[in-house]
């Protein structure tokens, strides 16, 4: 079936995800979509799929305009999606799984379906116990399981968002095995990576999105150098750096492996010292946030030793770490950060420890706006934290870390926030840098990455790059290793 | 004990175990849809009283049937409606509901207060009520209990074997995966939140107007029945079969202990009364331990092939509850 | 924010006049005077020196379930558990005055240690349901309905069974403890000072708790957001087992005042829905400790008021209840109606 995306517009709030993307696709071709993390290629296929409705523009199936409302309206159109985690029913079967949504009658109809999954899991070759419980099944067979759903239920247009995330090699080869079947059957098919090596082996043609905007079209053969410099843009001048590391080792990593049910992250080792940036690059899901809370004790890591100050902190847990000067700024600021309906002199309080029984409620008023003051946050000691805009919470948070510290986590520290924003949040960290707190940040935004850190991580797929001197990185290079090329050169060779 | 005695005992078992079937099975259908009804106490007081007034009133058995149910559904839709479009609190608006239900039961059932109703007289089921020792204790029954067996297969049927007892499950477990299928949630919701009531509606008249007719006030020996219907749904694993044992078990042991009484008076019935509890504390405490920070921490410091085999059993004993129990959908 | 207050207060009045309304259409119903029920209620409360006396000695019990579930509200729990609590605070008491009442330890000084068992014993019960949801993950929901009834099983085996009156076992409970083991009341009549003033004394401290200190401001905050308070450093499970043994022993201390001032024996049900009631008053002021003791006081009022109404109406005791209960009932729905028609105030 032929696509074509017409001047989609979407807005959320003040974010302009999707800017007039104008896009067509014929049918039985294999169109990747690249795009960083916030790039608007998520939005951009949830409206093509029915989770969300453009603001303005039309979408195009063979030549009709149609109006698709709903997920359901789109699998009636032909559209269905594949989710980076598999919208199924973990409790439920394979064959109930495949048998959920399609209409009919009272009874399900288990055998003739049950035919049918078999017929279509051998034209893929997939191989698929319609028994089993989906709960059992890897990310790679959930994946397959949908597949063979979705055309089951006859969608001619198949997208897939972030496929190749959390599936092992053999499963990864039968993936793009069946998904150069379905385009030769005619279907059309969108994936959506952020892996260059993937997209580059896998699709006929690539596009590539930036905040917002439809940026570029390639053809192959690919070169990563174009297909890097459109997703990141220019490298742009970076500013002064002023190392402020000394020679203390503030962490010591070694070996450290950590897990959750997708993903492994193993065998990292690293020094990081007094009043040094580590950066932590990479998309999302590749391991960055599961390393960062098993560094600050919030999930028990499955292998390694974690120490601090020469103090082997490994297997406690996270109030011992914080009375080892270690803080963790999670990414949500509201969910995890902050406590709406509090406002800012409650929140003071709370992270000071507490003097006596009663709150001097004056003394804590005026600690609250000497800290307002000193972080230029927009808002008085009355408000409550939720009627701060994203920014000042970003700073209230940062205000209420205690001193000293000696090592500080961050999770995305200036998601979200403006230019001003973040310059000035970060010249308040590399303060805390020249009083000698380690940093160690993890962020999607390739410039920040290599602005502020001395030294970068890098991690796909839960595998995690030697640390890598900043200066010796350009926004090309990062962007490479990020999306899963040049780490065979770095094994090699290339060490810091 | 004569076997005589024994099997009209047991037959009573059964016929006492209606009303809580009821209430169980509508509580199931609806929890399975991510609904908790906590008004059950209320609803069951409320419809008994409603449902024997009506009957009194009419003379017709069933209307008071039908009476109980409406009013069964009224209080679910007060429950749905706060929870899905209004976003408050379930266990809120159910706790309250609860005892307004039975405040009002007592307050609006004076005028009724020990009055003869019309009582559901037994029926036997021609042919099968003469099989030795089956016939007397499943067929000599009244037609309540009756369609409570089918209340049983017709739920466990609905969930496990049609499509859209299907998607019930899909909503419970996943209502995003659910909504991608097509399902529109919370319309779904409403529904089986309505039809549970229904059901534990229809356990009030059952009770009045069949296993202990007449209404007697707070003599009347309902209260608590709803709190006991709640828990047995939750050691039934939301599972109507496995319900249906925990009801007919709890029904066993209240006449066990009336038993007892007589040949042993040191201990009293009433302390049968609260095995549901013990075995519900039972249930969620298995099936929410996989849960607790300090297992994960110890599931970590294992090595990994112990690991495994640990973090499999959690899963596998986790299964029960509808994991968006209690938590709204919004489709954005 | 003053338009707020209005709108707010618009929406409280709107419920207790929709409450009022739909008791009326019951009065209606089973054939009693709407007007003069609430005239009877008003009377049955205030009319004499007597009936205050009674509303002032059902305040206290109720003043005291409130002040414990406030706790346990503000650490974001559902401790619905509260009647079981109270009726093992009442069942310690009375533990302790039997086993002290015929030693040669002195009256006031047994009175004492059973207030102090009671209070235990509240507590004890309260971190059962709190270690269940803790370590076992069991919602304190269940748990809490769970243990209540297991509560009323213990206590009717133990007034049944090996705490049986002399002679022949009832419902009326245990034997009566002699006068030197009540408490004090004022000269010919059955109110307690003593009840009264601890009570009261419970609501303040409960007050300036939540208010005024650290203990209090930490509870709030791991009843907020759990995660975020965590992560600041507060040791989120030890304060919510903190908030359920500092309910426990204000529910307990309740359960003991019934036994050693009001009823003076154990009996079944002799937490007479104070525990709920307590619930629902909490829900009703919202959760401010500053309107607790009024609207608590008002709530023994209708109790007491009800009372008489099933002799002069026939009217059932629980009509009272039926008030209480719509009136949280249109609180409830009119906050959400206003959160999600107009916006959050």
């Amino acid at each position: 079936m032929n696509v074509e995306l017409k001047d989609i517009h979407k807005t959320f709030g003040a974010v302009r995800a999707n800017v007039g993307i104008n896009l067509a696709i014929p049918a039985g071709t294999i169109q990747g979509i690249l795009g960083e993390n916030g790039a608007g290629k998520s939005t951009l296929m949830k409206i093509l799929s029915g989770f969300i409705r453009a603001d303005r523009g039309e979408i195009i199936l063979d030549g009709h305009p149609v109006v698709i409302r709903s997920p359901a309206d789109a699998i009636r159109h032909g559209v269905g999606m594949l989710h980076q985690d598999p919208l199924d029913i973990p409790p439920l079967r394979v064959i109930d799984n495949f048998i959920l949504g399609r209409e009919g009658g009272l009874l399900p109809g288990e055998k003739e379906a049950g035919r049918d999954f078999e017929r279509l899991a051998e034209q893929f070759s997939f191989s698929l116990d319609r028994e089993a419980y989906v709960d059992s099944l890897t990310v790679g067979e959930r994946q397959q399981l949908e597949i063979l759903r979705l055309i089951w239920l006859g969608a001619r247009v198949l997208i897939f968002d972030e496929p190749t995330t959390g599936i092992s090699a053999a499963q990864k080869e039968k993936l793009f095995a069946a998904l150069r079947l379905l385009a030769e059957q005619g279907k059309t098919v969108l994936f959506v990576s952020h892996k260059l090596e993937d997209v580059e082996g896998l699709c006929h043609r690539v596009a590539v999105l930036r905040q917002g905007v439809l940026v570029g079209e390639a053809k192959p053969p690919y070169t990563t150098k174009q297909l890097v410099e459109m997703m990141f843009g220019k490298t742009i001048s970076i500013g002064d750096r002023n190392p402020c590391g000394s020679s203390d080792v503030t962490l010591r990593l070694q070996k450290l492996a950590v897990e959750d049910y997708r993903l492994k992250v193993q065998d990292v080792t690293l020094d990081v010292h007094c009043g040094e940036v580590i950066g932590l690059a990479g998309m999302e899901g590749s391991g960055q946030a599961l390393f960062l809370r098993a560094t600050a004790g919030l999930i028990r890591a499955v292998g390694g030793r974690i120490e601090l100050g020469g103090h082997d902190l490994t297997g406690r847990n996270y109030q011992i770490f914080k009375k080892h000067g270690v803080a963790f700024l999670p990414a949500s600021r509201l969910e995890e950060g902050l406590i709406p309906g509090l406002n800012l002199t409650e929140h003071f309080i709370l992270a000071e420890e507490p003097e006596g029984f009663f709150i001097n409620w004056e003394k804590g008023r005026k600690l609250a706006q000497r800290r307002i003051t000193d972080f230029n946050v927009r808002g008085t000691p009355a408000n409550t934290v939720e009627s701060l805009s994203g920014g000042n919470q970003q700073r209230a948070l940062l205000a209420l870390l205690r001193e000293p510290l000696h090592l500080l986590l961050l999770e995305h520290p200036t998601r979200g926030l403006d230019i001003e924003s973040t310059i000035y949040i970060w010249s308040k960290l590399k303060e805390r840098c020249q009083q000698g707190t380690s940093i160690l940040f993890m962020s999607s935004d390739l410039e920040e990455i290599l602005q502020y850190s001395d030294r970068v991580l890098v991690f796909f797929s839960g595998r995690v790059t030697p640390s890598l001197e900043a200066a010796t990185l350009t926004t090309e290079k990062l962007g490479e290793l990020i999306g899963g090329s040049g780490w065979t050169e770095l094994a090699s060779g290339k060490n810091a | 004990m004569e076997t005589n005695t024994t099997l009209i005992g047991l037959a009573g078992v059964l016929a006492a175990a209606a009303p809580v079937l009821f209430a169980v099975m509508g509580e199931t259908l609806n929890e399975r849809a991510g609904i908790i009804n906590l008004s059950m106490n209320g609803t069951i007081l409320l419809s008994a009283m409603g449902g024997f007034a009506v009957a009194y009133t009419t003379g017709s058995l069933a209307l008071g049937f039908l009476a109980g149910m409406l009013i069964g559904a009224l209080v679910a839709l007060i429950v749905a409606f706060s929870s899905i479009t209004l976003h408050q609190s379930q266990v809120a608006v159910g706790f309250v509901l609860a005892l307004a239900g039975r405040d009002l039961s007592y307050t609006l059932g004076a005028p009724y207060m020990n009055q003869p109703g019309p009582v559901l007289t037994s029926w036997s089921i021609p042919l099968l009520k003469d099989i030795p020792i089956l016939g007397p204790l499943f067929f000599q029954q009244n037609l309540m209990t009756y369609i409570s067996y089918l209340a049983i297969v017709v739920a466990w049927l609905w969930i496990f074997r049609t499509r859209p007892g299907l998607m019930l499950r899909g909503i419970g477990e996943r209502p995003a995966a659910a909504y991608v299928r097509g399902a529109n949630v919370n319309l779904l919701r409403y529904i089986y939140t309505l039809i549970g009531g229904a059901l534990i509606g229809l356990a009030g008249p059952a009770y009045t107007l069949s296993v202990k007719a007449g209404w007697m006030g707070t003599q009347t020996g309902l209260d608590g029945i709803g709190w006991i219907a709640l828990s047995i749904t939750i050691f039934g694993g939301w599972n109507p079969l496995r319900a249906a044992f925990g009801a007919y078990l709890f029904s066993l042991l209240q006449w066990l202990g009336l038993v007892f009484q007589t040949n042993l008076p040191g201990i009293p019935s009433q302390v049968l009364q609260v095995a549901p509890f013990p075995l519900m504390i039972l249930t969620l405490l298995l099936v929410n331990i996989g849960d607790a920070e300090w297992v994960q921490r110890s599931l970590a410091a294992m090595p990994a092939g112990t690991r495994r085999v640990a973090v499999r059993l959690l899963r596998a004993m986790r299964a029960s509850p509808p994991a968006s129990l209690g938590v709204p959908f919004e489709s954005e | 924010m003053k338009k707020n207050t209005w709108v707010n207060l618009g929406f409280q009045v709107g419920a207790l006049i929709l409450a009022l309304l739909i008791t009326t259409l019951i009065l209606v119903a089973v054939g009693a005077p709407p007007l003069k029920t609430y005239a009877s209620i008003v009377s049955g409360a205030f009319g004499s020196k007597d009936d205050v006396l009674e509303v002032l000695i059902t305040w206290s019990p109720l003043l005291l379930t409130t002040a414990g579930v406030l706790v346990t509200f503000a650490a974001g729990l559902w401790n619905i558990g509260v009647e079981g609590q109270m009726v093992l605070g009442s069942i310690f008491t009375t533990w302790v005055l039997r086993l002290l009442q015929n030693s040669q330890v002195p009256p006031a000084l047994i009175i004492v240690l059973g207030i102090l068992g009671g209070v235990i014993g509240g507590a004890l019960w309260a971190a059962l349901a709190g270690a269940l949801k803790t370590f076992g993950g069991v919602n304190e929901i269940f748990g809490g309905l769970g243990l209540n009834f297991v509560a009323t099983a213990l206590t009717i085996y133990l007034v049944f069974g090996p705490w049986k009156r002399p002679g022949v076992a009832s419902m009326s409970g245990t034997q009566p403890f002699p006068e030197s083991l009540w408490l004090p009341t004022l000269p010919k009549t059955e109110l307690s000072l003593w009840a009264l003033g601890i009570s009261v004394l419970v609501i303040v401290i409960v007050y300036f708790l939540l208010r005024g200190t650290h203990l209090g401001l930490r509870l709030k905050a791991v009843g907020k957001n759990p995660k975020a308070a965590f992560l600041m450093g507060i040791p989120t499970w030890q304060y919510s087992m903190f908030a359920f043994l500092l309910c426990g022993a204000f529910v307990g201390l309740s359960g003991a005042i019934q036994v050693v001032s009001v009823y003076h024996r154990l009996l079944p049900n002799i937490s007479n829905g104070y525990g709920f009631l307590g619930l629902l008053v909490a829900m009703l002021i919202n959760y401010q400790a500053l309107w607790a003791a009024p609207i608590a006081f008002i709530f023994a009022a209708l109790n007491i008021g009800g009372v008489q109404l099933q002799i002069i109406y026939k009217l059932s005791s629980s009509f009272a209840g039926a008030f209480q209960d719509l009136l949280v009932l249109m609180v409830l729905i009119g906050e959400g109606a206003r959160q999600r028609f107009l916006g959050k105030g």
